[in-house]
């Protein structure tokens, strides 16, 4: 199949960036990494620079690729990271447009390749639970209700790729923050210190330059977990709980 | 050739009390003197994330470095299926020994007893780390933590976390090490990439990194340096690994020289999904917790194979008796759940007589038919339904146990394995060689360690599923903060070091001059093309069976190679930019050296144990013949560009009797 495709170049962070037009062969069977790849080895024989791209696990777990694949955050499969699309999902001829995750506290740095560190930072902030190595009792000391743990877990799949900020017009990390507030929170383990965290992960979250939320819910259509927007609303109870509730 | 004593250091006394006995008289550092000490750990797996986090709780000053953008992504988190520890919650027979012993089993009789037993010994200490930390692993319905199965063994000790249990554990260690960020102990560098190391009077003591967004090279200065960076498998270019996964830090440090073992040992995971084309950059692992329940088959007669082949037949038009279970059949005490090594070389075998199931012949069926039937009719039963849809009942459980899965597989090939049975072949998946390390995970080098997959120590020839994680972990928060205290112990009185030292200057300057000689060759080929090349070399002739011949030409063939990559290779971009080409070049160059000695290593141990199988050496039934006399030993090999020489560290079995591995 041959494609056209509008691909998103940018030297750095200090200049502008704009579309530029490529055309390639692939086949149904690659991954859409792999069609990338098809163009880079063509460029690369060209001598011109191949477009930077971030990947590494190619399996939809590490979190890595992020690409804005005709106007959608890892492209229109639903639940589905880049890695993870193929092109038997595209028709020969199709136009793709291909731009980086876009979002305030997301700097591109050179072409798709965009800088998250800003979600390490949210995580810093208190996702986590105090525990020293060699602490801890147990493994089943604290039997915990098999639904309570599939819900924990459901939050937890969260691969940190930054889908819901790109999808979102405020680009707000709501649903990244909140799934780890969810995760922690739900469980005895994380209970003890969930005020705290919920508080210092808000407002570090607003201090990396991510937006407000107002319930569009696109992060929760484009996440390729399929993280539930539940985490979000969860979360604000317990903001507005260490806001206003008991002081510690 | 130098003269290296190649000693364990393992303790003396009794193998199930001596971790104990040696933790407690083993020399510490005081709390106020771990303050005064720098630590470097390159690599935030699973193994450098816990190994950073635990000794920034206990005081010491940890730098902590990572190629990738953040400590989360690193590949620890691709991990499927699951964790191994000796809890005995299942009341099914486990102890420390047994998990033990089933590993030394398991490795073929080619790791050293004394680490290994230490690993099953804290094993059980892990699953109580993770849980405490808010690792949400799979549970029954009276809350307690359920088990499962895996290859190699006939307990239940496998923890795990649906099909993501690598992410979780990694999550888990990336939390604590967040924790250790926010609180200054940690300082945390992101797209750094470690590219040589810097030795001063003959102890570790630094590294030089490429910042990856800059292309500039920085010097880190430290009392000491631990390598938790990861396997070599991507050597063979298509693997289940990371993409970026490579051998870069370990092979600097083999080029100060640090000791490489048994680097022919690699792991070919049985259960991946087959290769389509030549355009394909990885390969994607089935977890072997589907060997629970999958059952592996071809068709018994050619001619069947032929019409799937060519797509004229389904693997369900095939009748039951027209079917061979050749695991089944082959390994009746443990059927579908032989170890890893065993199962591929029998897929290989079934390949071989033209029996497979893809159109490049190289596939065999995973089946769950029978488990999607047996499940449906025990949840009618439970739940007291007459004229019930089985299937579709079966089919829920199934997709409950191994959803993501399945979802995975659909994805990749675009077929449904709830209606068709799923195509698998083998694929390079983890390597069991690695750095040699002594009992503390110390290096030959002082002041240099090496943690979980980059050492070579638990796994013998061949590692059983679940181990992997369970290694890393247990090297990173119950092993290494221990026993770095032996070295660190004698240097609290060494002041801070500076990157002043002119050892310093002068490794960043043969850094650079690498760098500029690979982008000045301004050839004509990629270097993915180079990588793609040294990979089928690697897979032709130093992959699932080797013998003598093709392993010397093998090599000669990597020699050639490397000459026409330093010839011909073209790197785009800038040296002082974020740069990927520039990234995989230097990798590459690495592993066309280490492809090398992988061949020599296989070339050099005529015998067949574990992953490592010669076909001159076989038993009549055609399994690995393993020579005890000979081989029972560790080949560390030191580098030298024209002949390395290798080193032996016999091993001693004072626990377990040597005998033929046998899973019939």
């Amino acid at each position: 199949m041959k494609l056209n495709l509008k691909v998103w170049r940018q030297k750095n962070n200090k200049v502008k960036g704009a579309f530029k037009a490529y055309s390639v062969e692939a086949s149904e069977d690659m991954s859409f990494l792999e069609m990338m790849d098809v163009l880079n080895e063509k460029l690369i024989a060209d001598k011109e620079e191949p477009v930077a791209f971030e990947h590494d696990c190619r399996e939809g777990i590490c979190g890595s690729c992020n690409m804005v694949i005709n106007g959608k955050p890892h492209g229109p499969q639903k639940g589905t990271t880049t890695c993870q699309l193929h092109m038997r999902h595209f028709k020969d001829g199709d136009d793709i447009v291909i731009e980086p995750f876009r979002a305030a506290a997301f700097p591109v740095i050179k072409d798709l390749v965009v800088d998250r560190s800003s979600f390490d930072s949210i995580i810093q902030a208190g996702g986590y639970i105090s525990v020293n190595t060699g602490q801890a009792p147990d493994g089943n000391a604290i039997p915990i209700e098999k639904d309570l743990a599939g819900q924990a877990f459901d939050a937890a799949t969260c691969i940190g790729c930054g889908a819901c900020v790109a999808a979102c017009p405020n680009g707000s990390a709501m649903l990244f923050t909140s799934a780890k507030i969810s995760h922690l929170g739900l469980l005895p383990q994380g209970e003890v210190e969930h005020t705290k965290r919920v508080k210092n992960m808000v407002e570090t979250m607003d201090k990396e330059g991510f937006g407000m939320c107002s319930n569009m819910g696109a992060c929760e259509v484009e996440c390729p977990k399929e993280i539930s927007i539940e985490n979000i609303a969860r979360m604000n109870r317990s903001y507005i709980a260490s806001v206003f509730g008991a002081a510690e | 050739m130098s003269t290296i004593q190649l000693q364990s250091n393992s303790p003396k006394g009794d193998l199930a009390t001596k971790w104990t006995q040696y933790r407690g008289s083993m020399n510490l550092v005081a709390p106020n003197n771990k303050r005064r000490l720098d630590v470097i750990i390159v690599g935030t797996g699973l193994a450098g994330a816990s190994a950073a986090a635990t000794m920034a709780e206990l005081g010491y000053n940890v730098k902590a470095f990572t190629f990738h953008d953040s400590p989360r992504r690193a590949h620890s988190i691709a991990a499927q299926g699951g964790i191994n520890a000796a809890k005995n919650y299942q009341n099914d027979g486990d102890s420390t020994y047994r998990l033990f012993y089933d590993t030394i089993k398991g490795g073929d009789y080619r790791s050293r007893e004394s680490n290994v037993y230490r690993l099953a010994e804290v094993s059980a200490n892990i699953i109580d780390q993770c849980v405490a930390q808010g690792v949400p692993f799979a549970r029954e319905y009276g809350g307690l933590l359920a088990n499962r199965s895996f290859g190699g063994v006939q307990v239940s000790r496998t923890f795990y976390a649906r099909g993501q249990t690598g992410q979780q554990l990694l999550i888990g260690a990336y939390q604590a090490l967040s924790r250790q960020i926010s609180s200054g102990k940690v300082k945390m560098y992101n797209r750094h990439e470690m590219l040589d190391l810097v030795l001063i009077d003959g102890k570790a003591r630094g590294i030089i990194t490429r910042n990856l967004l800059t292309g500039q090279l920085e010097r880190h200065a430290a009392h000491c340096v631990v390598l938790a960076t990861g396997g070599y498998g991507n050597v063979f270019y298509l693997s289940t690994n990371a993409m970026g996964s490579n051998v870069s830090a370990a092979w600097r440090s083999v080029k100060r020289g640090a000791l490489m073992a048994n680097p022919c040992y690699t792991q070919i995971h049985p259960t991946c999904i087959p290769v389509s084309g030549h355009y394909q950059s990885k390969l994607t692992l089935m977890s072997e917790s589907l060997r629970n329940d999958g059952r592996v088959w071809v068709p018994k007669h050619i001619e069947d194979a032929k019409a799937i082949q060519k797509g004229e037949k389904k693997g369900v038009d095939i009748p039951e008796e027209d079917r061979d279970y050749y695991l089944e059949r082959r390994y009746p005490a443990f059927g579908n759940l032989v170890p890893r090594d065993v199962a591929s070389r029998a897929a290989k075998i079934a390949c071989d007589e033209g029996k497979g199931v893809a159109p490049t012949g190289l596939a065999v069926f995973l089946d769950f038919a029978s488990a999607i039937e047996r499940y449906g009719n025990a949840e009618a039963t439970s739940r007291g339904l007459k004229n019930a849809n089985v299937t579709q009942l079966g089919e829920e459980v199934v997709a409950a146990k191994y959803g993501n899965l399945f979802e995975m597989y659909e994805k990749i090939t675009g077929e449904d394995p709830y209606k068709n049975p799923m195509k698998i072949y083998p694929a390079v998946h983890y390597t069991m060689g690695g750095l040699w390390v002594d009992y503390n995970l110390q290096t030959n080098i002082p002041g240099l360690f090496a943690l979980g997959e980059a050492n070579f120590s638990d796994h013998g020839a061949n590692r059983l599923g679940a181990s992997a994680l369970m290694q890393g972990l247990a090297d990173g928060y119950f092993v290494i903060p221990y026993t770095i205290g032996t070295f660190l112990a004698d240097e609290i009185r060494t002041p801070a070091f500076t990157t002043d030292a002119p050892e310093f200057a002068e490794v960043e300057r043969e850094v650079a001059e690498r760098i500029l000689k690979l982008k000045h060759v301004n050839g004509s080929q990629s270097v993915e093309s180079f990588h793609r090349r040294l990979g089928q070399i690697m897979w032709e002739y130093c992959g699932m069976s080797r013998n003598a011949e093709g392993l010397k030409k093998g090599r000669q063939m990597i020699r050639d190679l490397r000459d026409e990559f330093y010839r011909d290779v073209f790197i785009p971009g800038d040296i002082e930019d974020y740069n990927p080409e520039l990234e995989k070049a230097t990798r590459v160059a690495d592993f066309l050296e280490l492809g090398e000695l992988m061949m020599l290593d296989a070339l050099d141990r005529n015998e067949s144990c574990g992953g490592h199988f010669r076909e001159e050496y076989k038993s009549a039934e055609g399994e690995a013949a393993r020579d005890d006399k000979n081989y029972t030993y560790v080949a560390a090999w030191e580098w030298d560009d024209n002949d390395p020489s290798v080193h032996k560290e016999t091993l001693q079995f004072d626990n377990v009797e040597l005998k033929t591995r046998s899973y019939k």
